[in-house]
């Protein structure tokens, strides 16, 4: 029986910061307050915040296919470094994970090489190709908690509309990446005035809205519960706020750097700021920002995606997209809550409560009767970022050399120490 | 000395005194290019080698001949023929050439970005002869020369840039260096050739050509980039032209004394009328191309200079 005392403790569900305590037993959180402890096996928190360990919707692990990318034994010590208690596995690999077989080798791969919960996701067709819906009946009972191609648009609208259908029978979250396919084919930035002096392929921010526009009115068509893995535009929103408000089961997501970068951060060609959606205007990002605070946009992720060098060193258009994250999600999320644009509970609301109630997964809260994963963290501790340190094989983050505010000094599973940084 | 840049990747990078000195340079290459006698030992000992990426005889045939006037060894790599068709990187095929001591290095490449990409894993001087769609240095420049010759200056100039603006390297290194000198620049062509956000960069822009040319000093016509095209950008080249080729009756609209500039090679009867094009009382397009010998020479010349500067320094020690 361990007791975490001398706590911020920040609660996303009641959307507190209080001082206090937190008894552990059995792996779940047995009991909480803000008087005297009661005794235990003592863990001092030195004053700093104790917050429900993230839940990440939209990590890529490059097993199978590409292990010297990123393992589970990486993923899972990176994930552990930055806070994240649940990784939620993108199916985006080689092979891609669209059969039950694939499914049960990724799930034993993480039962044994990860030190974090892994839950995985499925594709929604077969292959991403867009044509044949995947067995979803049989996915769904091996395990897989959403079903989404990632960033592969399903062009053929009927083929979505029957996916859609289907799932809706089986009660499972389809997962979209909202981007008109057409529109958004080859670009690599936002278009606007720093693509056309760059000179590179662009796509126009209405793409996103394009496709945000069809998926809700499939989604009304079909009712099937859905989630947006990454807004990224003003322009969206309204679509998305007008479907919430009619009682649609529709979320949203945002990957943090969005939140946190925009179409100038790439500079001369900088290809680890190469993202898909591409980076956009700050307007974009502060009304990103803006809609997370508020809550119409439920959930950060980090879109952890590996990439190896070569990958990266090639010509801006040629080269891979993708960042890693998992690491540097709650850092620069920090970054937000120091610029006062949102607090504490509402930023662990977006990545730990909200991802877990959407998959339908008990984690994410720090009442009693919650599993005792935990992210101990000093919101104050600035440090310089450095690429070499990182736990992922691949190194490609935009935020190298970066000065940041925020350190991670502990990660708990299931009431099981699994980072220290002491 | 009033250029001290290691590399010329484009326009954007440089300082309006430099883009003079450039320029001054050159002028005294235009002199040595007329005479009986074109040699200078500006480069002797150097070599220089030309990696083209993308099919080009005009611009590689240039620095070819500048190189050899200023009496390098120079040496003509064909890419597309060789090893990137093996699989080779970029950055790979940069340490190969890296390694057999360059000291100039003219790069021309399809995608935007990768000359400078280049430049950072090599230690000669990389010229940008062209890379996708962002710049073109060599040719803005001595598309100035040119335009400060026929001229007398190159500032406070109405300069009207027509036609494929979206798929041009040519146009944006033009935008950037006519901007640098103070002129007023004009972008002119269908709506569905102009990229997003160029009224943001200081220019005008104009949909109409006849509107578009009203009373510019300068007409540069660019070409019609099909190569380049995807799909559907104009309806068909009988309506470009007829709406956005540059024929008498446009023309009348310019200054009266306006001269007429083409990057080449010219689609004739696409964006320019033929005769327009041979008109010596208003076309300087045979000029452009004298210039283009000239301008290359004065950038590898003064590049040269830098990195003889350079490792004089590194030889005794000195901080560059």
């Amino acid at each position: 029986m361990s007791v975490f005392i001398n706590a911020r403790l920040i609660d996303p569900e009641t959307l507190t910061d209080t001082f206090g305590w937190l008894r552990v037993e059995n792996g779940v959180i047995a009991e909480t307050g803000t008087g005297t402890p009661p005794k235990g096996d003592i863990i001092d928190c030195g004053g700093k915040c104790l917050a429900p360990g993230i839940v990440d919707l939209g990590v890529k692990v490059s097993e199978p296919g590409e292990r010297h990318k990123e393992s589970f034994a990486s993923a899972g010590r990176a994930a552990a470094a930055g806070g994240v208690t649940t990784i939620v596995t993108r199916p985006d690999t080689l092979n891609a994970i669209d059969t039950p077989e694939v499914l049960e080798f990724v799930e034993r791969r993480a039962a044994t090489d990860a030190i974090v919960h892994v839950k995985h996701m499925s594709a929604l067709t077969k292959d991403r190709a867009g044509h044949e819906m995947v067995e979803i009946g049989f996915m769904k009972d091996a395990g897989a908690v959403a079903f989404t191609d990632c960033d592969h648009v399903v062009e053929n609208t009927k083929v979505l509309q029957r996916c859609m259908t289907y799932a809706r029978s089986l009660g499972v979250l389809v997962i979209g990446h909202p981007q008109e396919p057409t529109l958004s084919k080859g670009a690599a930035v936002t278009s606007g005035k720093f693509a056309s002096l760059r000179g590179l392929p662009a796509v126009s921010p209405m793409a996103e809205r394009m496709a945000v526009d069809r998926d809700i009115a499939l989604v009304e068509m079909t009712g099937v519960k859905y989630h947006f893995d990454q807004l990224s535009t003003a322009r969206a929103l309204p679509a998305l706020e007008r479907a919430k408000a009619n009682g649609l089961d529709v979320t949203a997501g945002v990957s943090i750097h969005h939140l946190t970068l925009n179409e100038y951060d790439v500079g001369d060609y900088r290809t680890f700021f190469k993202v898909k959606p591409p980076l956009r205007s700050e307007d974009d990002r502060l009304a990103m920002v803006d809609a997370v605070a508020s809550g119409l946009i439920d959930i950060i992720s980090s879109m952890h995606t590996p990439q190896d060098e070569e990958s990266k060193r090639l010509p801006f258009e040629e080269a891979a997209s993708g960042a890693v994250a998992l690491e540097t999600l709650l850092p620069a999320a920090m970054r937000l809550v120091h610029a006062e644009q949102i607090t504490l509970p509402a930023l662990f609301r977006a990545m730990s409560l909200n991802p877990a109630k959407r998959l339908g997964l008990d984690c994410g809260r720090l009442s009693v009767g919650a599993p005792a994963d935990f992210v101990l963290f000093d919101p104050e501790a600035p440090f310089v970022m450095d690429r070499s340190k990182l736990h992922s094989k691949s190194k490609n983050t935009p935020f190298d050399g970066a000065r940041m505010q925020g350190k991670i000094k502990g990660t708990w599973v299931a009431g099981i120490r699994v980072f220290d940084a002491t | 000395m009033a250029f001290r840049q290691k590399h010329l990747l484009g326009i954007e990078p440089l300082h309006p005194t430099e883009i003079t000195t450039i320029l001054d340079v050159a002028d005294s290459y235009v002199d040595l290019n007329r005479q009986a006698n074109k040699h200078s030992d500006a480069l002797a000992g150097m070599t220089q080698i030309n990696m083209f990426f993308e099919n080009s005889t005009r611009t590689q045939s240039s620095f070819e001949l500048a190189g050899k006037r200023l009496g390098a060894d120079v040496m003509n790599m064909a890419m597309q023929a060789s090893s990137i068709k093996k699989g080779e990187t970029l950055i790979d095929t940069a340490l190969t050439l890296n390694a057999m001591h360059p000291d100039l290095l003219v790069v021309r490449h399809p995608h935007s970005g990768a000359v400078d990409l280049l430049a950072q894993k090599v230690n000669c001087a990389v010229l940008n002869a062209g890379d996708g769609r962002h710049e073109h240095p060599t040719q803005a420049l001595l598309d100035a020369l040119t335009i400060r010759r026929a001229k007398g200056r190159l500032h406070r100039l109405s300069i009207a840039i027509c036609g494929d603006i979206a798929h041009s390297r040519v146009a944006r290194s033009n935008l950037i260096l006519l901007g640098k000198m103070e002129n007023r620049v004009r972008l002119v062509g269908p709506p569905t050739l102009i990229p997003a956000g160029m009224n943001e960069l200081g220019c005008e822009v104009y949909e109409d050509m006849e509107e578009g040319l009203k009373d510019v000093d300068v007409v540069m016509m660019l070409r019609l980039q099909k190569e380049r095209m995807d799909g559907g950008f104009i309806p068909s080249e009988r309506e470009y032209f007829h709406r956005y080729g540059l024929d008498a009756a446009k023309l009348a609209h310019a200054k009266d004394d306006a001269i007429v500039m083409h990057p080449g090679p010219m689609n004739r009867g696409v964006e320019i009328d033929g005769t327009i094009a041979d008109d010596i009382n208003r076309s300087v397009i045979q000029e452009q191309v004298e210039m283009g010998v000239a301008v290359r020479m004065a950038a590898m010349d003064l590049l040269a200079r830098n990195l003889r500067a350079e490792k004089a320094a590194a030889n005794t020690g000195v901080m560059a």
